[in-house]
């Protein structure tokens, strides 16, 4: 009771905005990339990767707190009908955080690996289902230049039945809305900003080469988790 | 051809047909129907549907627009558009269609066929190139501005709504507005004869390709908001673009003219709702009208308890 003297509703108001910690909620930041914007040249320009991290990644996780705070608040109030409301912002935006989360990770500077072939369980994985990894990216860029409009294409592990899978998601989708068994190895963003100043209208030729910098390492550690 | 299968069945109950419907529909399309040329140039695809340039020069839109993204968006985007389409539908049963109906023929109810996407794409990008002009922006006025503060509360009403579907629509998509004509959602159902409430000014948001025609809309004015319509100039900045579109490219006689154009095809609709009311009124058999049908051989289905 001594303390509602002192809390004014200024307090009162701050200590509601005070890291959501308090409230149980946890939030997100951007990640730093492991490399620098204009490391991924000539494959991917550093206005890109500048863009495409400080505004669209950016945008993306904003969006998302926004709407936690927001759905966190509707479950508070049993409010039910904001609750589904709020459904597609938490898919768009938060599938977004996750996905570009992943992309970072799947690109490395070709010094550090980018566009090295898998070795090791991955590669004989990929050489029994596809024939041989230039089969496997043949097939990945043909159903990527397929998407129409905005999305991602994937190499997936489907963790039950332990194979590998192709798969295509539209906008900000995430792989598991495909299958909840899939486990994402390999993502590339195909929506326009991911090339478009560089490549334009020419989405094939970045699918072409973004192989230059793809993080194999990366997909083998998540390939050799799952199926050890 | 369509008039003389029409007045064959007059007398027949095929008037209050979804076939009818369809037939007096497309012949409604065919009064919109965009030019076909065949083009005859040995060697090449030789499919119907042409690329219409913008009706103004590709760097007439500038500072708004850049001349660059024009020639993207254009000459590349829009182009291969009708490119590919041409590919799909030559020698098939859509090569030689309008435009409209061959979007109509592969949106297919929602379970889309492979033309849809190019096809509507064509017809998008033609619809949002004359949706602009140099030294567009400014105020729209007579009719359209009437039904703009009735159905918006105000201009400015109309331009938060736009602005708002305009910036939510994720992903890649289009922003419209349209004549809304009819009381159910619904398309392929016998559209009821409108009632003046219908009649209202919309603003709705497609995905992809979709445009309002296969929800049977009126189009009057539409926003490209893929990202290639943008980035060049605005990079992620979607909000800019869609201000700039507003306040500097918008072609308001070009939105009043589409206006004029639905509601004469609407009233159009209306008399021919009308006429097949009346028909139908007709049709009706009476009990005291059996002897009509049955002449004189009605002693025959007399009662046998008699």
């Amino acid at each position: 009771m001594a303390l509602r003297t002192f809390a004014t509703r200024k307090t009162l108001g701050a200590l509601s905005r005070f890291p959501q910690q308090l409230r149980g909620l946890q939030t997100f930041t951007l990640p730093d990339l492991p490399y620098d914007y204009g490391a991924l040249e000539p494959a991917i320009s550093g206005d890109i990767m500048q863009l495409h991290h400080q505004k669209h990644h950016q945008t993306y996780i904003t969006n998302y707190n926004k709407a936690l705070e927001q759905l966190d608040d509707a479950i508070a109030n049993g409010d039910a009908s904001t609750a589904v409301k709020l459904q597609s912002a938490i898919k768009f935006n938060g599938g977004g955080h996750v996905n570009h989360s992943i992309f970072w990770k799947n690109l490395a500077p070709t010094k550090e690996g980018g566009g090295e072939p898998p070795h090791g369980s991955l590669g004989w994985a990929i050489d029994q289902s596809y024939g041989s990894v230039e089969k496997l990216i043949a097939k990945m860029n043909a159903e990527g230049a397929a998407v129409q409009g905005s999305g991602w294409v994937w190499l997936a592990l489907d963790k039950e039945l332990k194979r590998l899978v192709v798969e295509t998601t539209a906008n900000q989708d995430p792989l598991v809305t495909k299958g909840p068994s899939l486990v994402p190895l390999i993502g590339i963003d195909v929506w326009e900003h991911a090339y478009y100043l560089q490549y334009k209208n020419v989405r094939p030729d970045y699918l072409k080469n973004i192989w230059k910098v793809i993080n194999w390492k990366y997909a083998s550690e998540i390939y050799e988790k799952e199926c050890p | 051809m369509v008039m003389a299968s029409i007045t064959s069945h007059l007398t027949s109950p095929f008037l209050s047909t979804p076939e009818f419907c369809r037939l007096s529909q497309s012949l409604h399309r065919s009064l919109r129907q965009r030019r076909c040329i065949r083009k005859s140039v040995p060697g090449t695809i030789s499919a119907s549907i042409d690329l219409k340039p913008p009706p103004y020069a590709l760097n007439a839109l500038e500072p708004h627009m850049s001349a660059e993204t024009l020639e993207y968006h254009w000459g590349k985007h829009h182009r291969g558009y009708v490119n590919n389409l041409n590919k799909q539908i030559e020698g098939t049963e859509l090569d030689e269609m309008s435009l409209e109906s061959i979007i109509s023929a592969s949106y297919n109810k929602g379970d889309i066929l492979p033309a849809f996407n190019n096809a509507a794409q064509v017809w998008n990008h033609e619809f949002f190139w004359e949706s602009m002009k140099p030294g567009g922006g400014g105020k729209p006025s007579g009719e359209l501005l009437e039904l703009i503060n009735r159905d918006f509360g105000s201009f400015e009403g109309l331009i938060h709504e736009f602005k708002l579907a305009a910036i939510t629509q994720f992903g890649s998509g289009w922003t419209w507005l349209v004549y809304k004509e009819h009381k159910l959602d619904i398309p392929n159902a016998r559209n009821p004869r409108p009632s003046e409430q219908d009649k209202k000014l919309v603003v709705v948001k497609s995905p992809n390709a979709v445009n309002p025609l296969v929800w049977e809309y009126h189009p009057l004015l539409t926003l490209d908001v893929w990202e290639h319509a943008y980035y060049l100039d605005f990079e992620n900045r979607r909000t800019d673009y869609i201000s700039t579109f507003l306040n500097k490219l918008v072609s308001w006689e070009t939105v009043s003219s589409r206006l004029e154009a639905a509601k004469v095809l609407v009233a159009e609709r209306e008399r021919e709702m009308e006429e097949i009311d009346a028909i139908d009124d007709m049709d009706t058999i009476e009990p005291e009208d059996t002897d009509m049908y049955f002449g004189s051989d009605a002693d025959d289905f007399a009662d046998d308890d008699e």
